[in-house]
């Protein structure tokens, strides 16, 4: 499913973006000036309005955001259920804390193994099919998730959500909100490397290969939907992290965490930003949070302004904000 | 226990006919259109609050036929706006744009009518039970599968005997080549969004009508139509009426057995028609693929 005509975009941002020979000086140096923006965040946040828990939201959608654009923007899969992942590993992590261990690193493990593990049993059944059936098909495998986390009262707590579990501190170190937001980037940081390391590898350059041109690859006998299939896994696990560093920054994880709505949101976050850039989803989910949060601050059709931006901007900006700023950079 | 069986196979035979009424709507604008309208619950619940607003001026029936038509105004609006401008694209656009006027719909409709649940006043002799034995089966509900046959049939009807069917038909298949042959496709694209949406708006009132409304109401509805699509097949709009059928009478068969799976049940049902047979019961091969 390719979103640009080929050629025109996607062949000059793909490389670019994900797997750009490591010569360049200057991206060395965004990726130093963005990691010491990332750090500063709590120093500054509160000055301008903001308090330090929405910036980790920042992150945390960010990451999922991210982990989305992997199938979603150099895989060319429209996935609309990668909530289920993100909410599976809110989940895990949660019942993990609420009933077997103190351990916040161990829950935070199990919740994202946990995500990752059925998107890698899942993701061979959704590439059965190809474009809008396959959407229609990771849309369907989420809702499934969601009325299982709202019926299974018992293990779940059903529509209420998940509550009565709490981040522990860990070796001795508490996680206020600034320490949980570092706590948070260290595993942001991770999560983007996981990705980048993979969009750099062979099996990368296959990914975008597949977008690119699905038929060619088929042709020369690559088993195309094991690659996709294997970027679903990948994705999911990413969105998997994210949903479990949710759930212990909310001390909270709720049956919306596995819904189409947010995996809706997560494409905005995606789509926003810019799907054919690495950091696309980042910008995607900086804005997404503050417009919820400030938006919702002045009046109650949030949700009318974000279905506003959306539409406008899939419409006159399908390349997202950082998509159009290169763009206008390149002329 | 077998009375119980039937009444929940009863039950799940009137949420599917709404699903079905859903799913053939979204199959005709996903056929021509190319579009999967994420706005369509939107619609739905529009048309029901249309509906509601009507009834003390028009009646119940009245309200019926007249809903439905200003809901298809509505989308005409949309599709000139929005949709319209996405068919060169990638049908990912169309989807995320409808996404968003999913998330429009929904917040205009609690800030004009409210949060809360409205009940939708229906005539009362169709309330009657039409035998005591089997109380569930009032004349609302054999109301509502009668006009989810009869509208489905004249659907049907449309597009084998009038010059509009031929070419929504004939569109399917091959737009470039009717548009070649001079039908303005731009205008039967519109006209075929316009008749998806009245389908939704009189799935709509009906379910208000059960269900009775909220502005979420589009929500519960609109994903078991994309499975019935599956599991029908894309492409075939007797497979939507069959699949969205199917998975209700057998949500609703599971009901009389395990409460807490009537809605997962629909999802394995997809799961295992993916399996079985990926193309659904009547589905094209390769079909938007």
């Amino acid at each position: 499913m390719s979103v640009t005509k080929p050629g025109e975009d996607a062949i000059i941002a793909a490389p670019r973006d994900a797997a750009a020979p490591k010569t360049f000086n200057r991206e060395r140096l965004g990726l130093i000036a963005l990691g010491l923006f990332l750090i500063s965040v709590p120093l500054w946040f509160s000055a301008v309005g903001g308090y330090t828990d929405l910036a980790s939201r920042v992150l945390i959608y960010a990451l999922a955001g991210m982990g989305l654009n992997l199938l979603l923007g150099f895989t060319g899969g429209l996935s609309f259920g990668h909530a289920a992942y993100f909410g599976l590993g809110a989940y895990g992590t949660g019942l993990m804390l609420a009933n077997y261990t103190s351990n916040t690193l161990l829950a935070l493990a199990a919740g994202t193994l946990l995500g990752g593990l059925a998107a890698l049993v899942l993701g061979p059944i959704a590439v059965r099919r190809r474009g809008i059936y396959f959407s229609m098909i990771t849309i369907a495998i989420g809702q499934m998730f969601y009325f299982i986390a709202v019926r299974w009262n018992d293990v779940t707590g059903g529509e209420d959500g998940l509550t009565g579990f709490s981040r522990q501190p860990i070796f001795g170190w508490q996680l206020g909100s600034t320490h949980f937001y570092y706590f948070v980037l260290f595993f942001f940081a991770l999560g983007t490397l996981l990705l980048w390391t993979v969009l750099n590898s062979p099996l990368g350059h296959t990914f975008v290969a597949i977008r690119e041109n699905q038929k060619r690859l088929v042709f020369l006998g690559i088993r195309v939907e094991r690659y996709i299939a294997l970027s679903f896994a990948i994705s999911g696990l990413v969105c998997a992290l994210a949903g479990s560093l949710n759930a212990l920054l909310d001390n909270f994880a709720s049956p919306d965490d596995l819904r189409y709505t947010l995996s809706g949101n997560f494409l905005i976050i995606a789509v926003l930003g810019g799907m054919r850039n690495f950091w696309g989803p980042l910008v995607g989910a900086a804005i997404f949070v503050l417009v919820q949060n400030y938006v919702s601050a002045i009046t109650q059709n949030w949700m009318t302004v974000i279905g506003l931006v959306f539409v406008l901007s899939v419409m006159f900006f399908p390349l997202g904000v950082l998509g159009f700023f290169r763009r206008r950079g390149r002329n | 226990m077998l009375l119980d069986i039937i009444f929940n196979a009863f039950n799940g035979l009137i949420v599917g006919s709404f699903y079905a009424l859903m799913a053939i709507g979204l199959s005709l604008i996903l056929g021509l259109n190319g579009v999967i309208n994420f706005a369509h619950g939107g619609f739905m619940a529009l048309a029901a609050y249309l509906a509601f607003t009507l009834v003390p001026y028009v009646g119940f029936w009245g309200a019926l036929v007249i809903a439905p038509i200003l809901a298809g105004g509505v989308g005409y609006v949309v599709e000139q706006l929005v949709v319209r401008r996405l068919y060169l694209r990638d049908p990912l656009y169309s989807l995320l744009a409808t996404f968003g006027l999913a998330l429009i719909f929904q917040d205009l409709l609690r800030t004009i009518w409210g949060a809360q649940g409205l009940p939708l006043a229906i005539p009362d002799f169709l309330n009657q039970p039409v035998s005591s034995t089997y109380f569930f089966v009032t004349g609302y509900r054999l109301f509502v599968v009668a006009l989810a046959i009869i509208s489905t049939a004249g659907l049907f009807a449309i597009l084998r005997f009038t010059r509009l069917g031929v070419r929504i038909r004939a569109g399917n298949k091959d737009l470039e080549t009717i548009s070649a042959v001079g039908v303005n496709i731009y205008l039967l694209r519109s006209a075929n969004f316009v008749l998806g949406i009245m389908f939704a708006g009189l799935a709509g009132i009906l379910a208000a009508g059960q269900l009775g409304l909220t502005p979420t109401m589009g929500d519960s509805l609109i994903m078991p139509s994309f499975v019935a699509i599956v599991v029908g097949g894309v492409g075939s709009l007797l497979g939507s009426l069959l699949g969205g059928l199917i998975i209700g009478v057998a949500s609703g068969v599971t009901t009389a057995f395990f409460p807490a799976a009537s809605e997962v049940v629909i999802y394995l049902i997809m799961g295992v028609m993916l399996i079985v047979r990926p193309r659904g019961l009547f589905g094209q091969e390769g079909l938007f693929e």
